[in-house]
């Protein structure tokens, strides 16, 4: 079991696209723009939101993974075939969750995230209301 | 003395604020991610074939009745050529098994067909990705076990261990 587990791990690893390369040339969006500036405006913004599945701290607008590549192409396609960048989003994330975004909805995943910093507020300000005002009246080790 | 305990509360939280960083640094974030085109219908194409003298690959051939695989591959894919010898066990199992080769030359699918066998039925080009990215799939090696509707089940990202295969051969047996 541990040896299935090792050998899974080592082809994991290799199983990531980055340690080959295919020989074909790009896309033809993958590095050209839309004509209309407007609609390549459009996909560019996109683009920047969406996280690229090879080298995942990049946006497929950064990286020059092949993959990345491919899903320059598949946004700039759809959006001159007119449809909206919302549209697009939610295609991707019905493939592949909202990992793929990098402006997740407010959810169960994320609502630590948006609701954490207003708790530790609250929290800091509970504790130094306190602390203001067993200073100013008696001693803190009062039994 | 009452809740002298509470001045470590900040100490605590730090620690594990400490602790979960040095977690996230030593074992970083999951890099596979799992398609959610799960039990869902396989996307629409028309893939043409991926070499001479074999078949091109439709969604729609993929809901003939019979559960099978569809594995998403590539001769530039150094693993593939380790799953090769598993696929082909399938095969002799009874699976049937279509392929999609991403990104691929004729003559490089060719090669590699002569090289490590063809257990595939069909196989389509998918050249720009676009079945791969519709499948929700993001690698090669990457295995869907398909139902006789067409309706994706299971996806296997990586690949095919000699162990899995009977797991495989029940499992599709499971969905006529």
């Amino acid at each position: 079991m541990s040896l299935r587990l090792i050998l899974l791990c080592l082809f994991g690893a290799l199983a990531l696209p980055l340690a080959a390369q295919d020989r074909l040339p790009p896309a033809p969006y993958a590095y050209q723009q839309l004509k209309d500036p407007a609609q390549e405006a459009r996909a560019k913004a996109l683009m920047e939101e969406l996280r690229c599945l090879v080298c995942q701290g990049q946006s497929i607008a950064d990286s020059d993974a092949p993959l990345a590549g491919d899903m320059r192409h598949e946004v700039r396609s759809k959006i001159a075939a007119g449809e909206s960048p919302a549209e697009i989003k939610t295609w991707l994330v019905a493939r592949y969750g909202n990992w793929v975004s990098y402006d997740p909805p407010f959810d169960t995943a994320t609502a630590f995230l948006w609701l954490g910093p207003l708790f530790f507020l609250a929290l800091g300000g509970w504790l130094a209301f306190g602390r203001f005002r067993r200073g100013e009246g008696d001693a803190e080790d009062a039994p | 003395m009452k809740n002298r305990w509470v001045l470590f509360v900040p100490l605590a939280i730090m620690g594990l604020l400490f602790g979960a960083f040095v977690y996230r640094l030593v074992t970083p974030a999951e890099t596979l991610i799992q398609s959610q085109w799960i039990n869902k219908p396989m996307p629409l194409f028309d893939l043409p074939p991926a070499t001479a003298g074999v078949e091109g690959l439709k969604s729609s051939q993929l809901a003939d009745g019979r559960p099978r695989l569809v594995n998403v591959f590539a001769s530039w894919c150094i693993p593939c050529r380790a799953e090769a010898p598993q696929l082909e066990a399938l095969k002799a199992a009874g699976v049937p098994i279509d392929g999609i080769a991403i990104r691929d030359r004729p003559e490089d699918v060719a090669m590699f067909l002569r090289e490590y066998g063809n257990p595939f039925d069909r196989i389509g080009a998918d050249m720009q990705s676009s079945v791969q990215i519709a499948l929700g799939s993001s690698g090669v090696p990457e295995t869907f076990l398909i139902d006789g509707k067409g309706i994706i089940r299971e996806q296997i990202q990586g690949v095919i261990l000699a162990d899995q295969v009977p797991e495989i051969v029940a499992k599709l047996e499971a969905m006529k």
